[in-house]
């Protein structure tokens, strides 16, 4: 995202200098999908991203902390968070783990002590299981309204935040809630802004040591690289031979809708509305 | 010798070559094959076939093969009767439901997707492998949120109905749903939840419903029996093998949906609509720009062909009507759309909802490109058209006027919807918005 779009939102009404607001971003280490190397995730990336715009709008950058719950001791690790330190973070808090360790009790445990009003983290993680769990887990152990998939956060007022759900077609559909609250944030959300090499060499990675237990239910899973899905055959019942060439040969006859030919046009364009609003396209 | 001889002379029979010939006589399957099996068993198990016996002899003398085992397509039957059999797939019963298995599909648009169908499936594979191992049989419960407009439920194989369509359920209310889910949970202890694993809510509620069970659900899954599952883990690169969890989250095409029975589509009612406190609020969808949204994803497609005269006005009813604009290769062609709006084969394989095809008469390429369109309505001049053929409604007559008309509709539409609504949608003008929110504030 260009630095101007952000002063674009500012426009919008996106401004809250008044508020103490304190946001979370989760972050996570990417893959990239074909070389497997780590890397910045892309949908934490626009987490980071969101809550780097809303940290701006109140005024102070600090309001914003990204948080990495997992392992983060090789080399590898370290460069793929320190890319969203490269977006113009001062820290990238760790609570360091084992990488077979189940991140959610730490997690909730710090979020409960420092209680933030918004938690923003992606939809999937790019490794591991993948569930996209976490916000669920984390709204049901802190017990906050969770928002699934938001594009944009449109103003927050009064403790109340007006959210845009990215919908299926490219539709959105507007949300309030009651802060605080954990969104996912979805692949329709501003793409995150370049990383910098040199404040991300700079940042602090803010290491903490925390106690989690080996998450035992996973040891007993084999996990192979993934095969290709067998493609679904189109298996034709017929049960003679001329039945089969019908089948591959026949063209598909519709059912055979409604043929308006007499009407006036009026009538026409009743028949076309009143579909169009049955189908619920018109709004 | 003289033994000999006689036993060689071929001794006719008219009368079984008369029967034999016959292929309406009673007798014409013994004659015919000449008390010789056409068809034996041989020693290796294979079956074996005697061309001497198979067919008969035609009254020309020559041998007749007939391959089609009676399913000749009559030649001489009378045009315009068609005589289109319906035959009634067996029902699928379920007196004593043993176990349940819950399904809870998308339901976009108030229809079973192919998705959901898949799912329900897959509910009835499980189902039969529990049956297999416990002797009793178990029953596969719907259980569907909002507006319903789907009709198949039995084809669809649907044993028990839960129908939530009151106020509450209607539009986006994860937590009314999951209360809802949870009274299923209580009353019925399902074996298995199944949801799509899918972007139109599925995954969101399954998500919550693990969460607050406590179950660690399989999510991606693309192949289940009882005891174990495969789903896809690290964003689709690795295949996790895992034992079966409760609740499944299933991928697209995990098996075949039901299609050769029907089912009993019993209705369930809960005793009670559960009342909670809603954190989340609905405010309903914003009206977005239909063109910036791509031409393949797009829910409503208004689309020219060769049929348009006055642009202006095409223009004008997409506007009006909140639909994306498509096209015909002619049209692109000839330069009044651009390249990116063209529809089919090789343009862009559209899958909208509703697609309205004003002065499209139905190229083959076009008609593939809109395949998987639901609903496809359709004003053309010209009745024998393919698209005609294609289409759910189709008008005859001039498109013009028919899109004069349709525009004045929208206009009443768009003014009654604006006097009636209250609150002011976020995509107008925020100065607006703020004046109002300054109301409610002086007023509290």
């Amino acid at each position: 995202m260009q630095p101007d779009s952000s002063t674009a939102l500012d426009d919008k009404g996106l401004d809250l200098t008044e508020l103490d607001l304190k946001i979370v971003s989760l972050i996570s280490i990417g893959k990239h999908p074909t070389s497997g190397r780590a890397r910045r995730a892309e949908q934490d990336g626009r987490a980071v991203e969101l809550g780097m715009v809303l940290a701006e709008a109140t005024g102070d950058k600090q309001n914003l902390t990204v948080i990495h719950a997992g392992d983060s001791q090789l080399e590898a690790q370290q460069a793929a968070l320190r890319s969203y330190a490269g977006m113009g973070l001062g820290a990238v808090r760790v609570l360091q783990m084992r990488d077979s360790a189940d991140a959610i009790n730490p997690l909730s445990e710090y979020l409960y002590k420092h209680a933030p009003d918004i938690i923003l983290t992606g939809v999937h993680a790019e490794s591991g299981e993948s569930s996209g769990m976490v916000p669920y887990l984390l709204g049901e152990a802190l017990g906050w309204p969770v928002v699934p998939r938001i594009a944009n956060i449109v103003s927050i007022k009064n403790g109340v935040a007006e959210i845009l759900q990215a919908l299926p077609r490219g539709q959105r559909r507007a949300l309030a809630v009651r802060l605080p609250f954990i969104a996912s944030v979805d692949n329709a959300a501003p793409a995150p802004r370049q990383s910098a090499f040199g404040p991300a060499s700079r940042a602090l990675m803010d290491q903490k040591v925390s106690q989690s237990d080996v998450d035992g239910v996973r040891n007993a899973w084999s996990e192979l690289p993934a095969r290709k899905r067998p493609k679904r055959l189109k298996v034709v019942k017929a049960k003679t031979g001329a039945a089969r060439l019908k089948a591959a040969t026949a063209k598909p006859q519709g059912a055979g809708g409604k043929v308006m030919k007499e009407q006036s046009a009026a009538e026409q364009a009743q028949a076309i509305f009143d579909l169009l609003l049955e189908e619920g396209v018109l709004r | 010798m003289s033994d000999t001889h006689y036993s060689d002379v071929l001794r006719r029979d008219p009368r079984a070559e008369r029967i034999a010939r016959n292929r309406l006589h009673p007798l014409h399957t013994t004659a015919s094959s000449g008390g010789q099996v056409a068809e034996i068993r041989g020693p290796s198990g294979l079956l074996r076939k005697n061309p001497h016996t198979l067919g008969f002899i035609g009254p020309n003398g020559i041998k007749r093969i007939d391959r089609l085992k009676g399913n000749a397509i009559a030649t001489n039957s009378r045009r315009g009767t068609t005589n289109t059999q319906v035959t009634l797939l067996p029902l699928h019963q379920v007196a004593e439901a043993a176990f349940t298995l819950v399904v809870v599909p998308d339901m976009v648009g108030g229809r079973l997707t192919a998705h959901d169908k898949d799912v329900l499936g897959q509910a009835h594979q499980l189902a039969r492998a529990i049956e297999a191992d416990i002797g009793a049989k178990g029953a596969v419960m719907l259980v569907a949120f909002g507006v319903c407009k789907e009709e198949n439920f039995d084809k669809a194989g649907v044993d028990r109905l839960l129908l939530l369509d009151s106020v509450e359920y209607q539009g986006y209310c994860p937590e009314q749903q999951m209360a809802a889910l949870l009274q299923v949970e209580a009353r019925f202890a399902p074996q298995y939840w199944l949801f799509p694993d899918s972007v139109h809510g599925g995954s969101d509620l399954g998500s919550r419903l693990a969460a607050r069970l406590g179950i660690r659900p399989a999510v991606h899954v693309w192949q289940v029996n009882t005891d174990t599952t495969i789903c896809r883990g690290a964003g689709g690169s690795t295949d996790i093998t895992r034992a079966t969890p409760r609740l499944l989250m299933l991928s697209q095409e995990c098996a075949n949906p039901i299609d050769e029975s029907r089912h009993e589509v019993l209705p369930v009612v809960l005793k009670s609509t559960p009342i909670i406190s809603l954190l989340l609020e609905d405010k309903g969808q914003v009206s977005v720009d239909p063109n910036a949204i791509p031409l393949a994803e797009a829910e409503f497609i208004l689309s020219a062909g060769n049929g348009i005269k006055n642009w202006d006005q095409f223009h004008t009813a997409a506007q009006a009507l909140g639909a994306t604009e498509g096209a015909s290769r002619v049209v692109v062609d000839d330069g009044y759309m651009p390249r990116f709006r063209q529809v089919g084969a090789s343009g862009t394989w559209v899958t909208a909802r509703v697609y309205l095809a004003v002065g499209i008469s139905g190229a083959i390429q076009h008609m593939q490109g809109i395949g998987q369109c639901e609903k496809v309505i359709t004003i053309n001049t010209d009745a024998g058209c393919d698209m005609v053929k294609r289409a759910d409604l189709s008008l005859i007559g001039d498109s013009e006027a028919v899109l004069q008309e349709l525009l004045k509709l929208v206009k009443v539409f768009r003014q009654q919807s604006h006097q009636g609504q209250n609150n002011v949608k976020i995509s107008e003008k925020t100065g607006v918005k703020k004046d109002t929110n300054e109301e409610a504030e002086n007023a509290a």
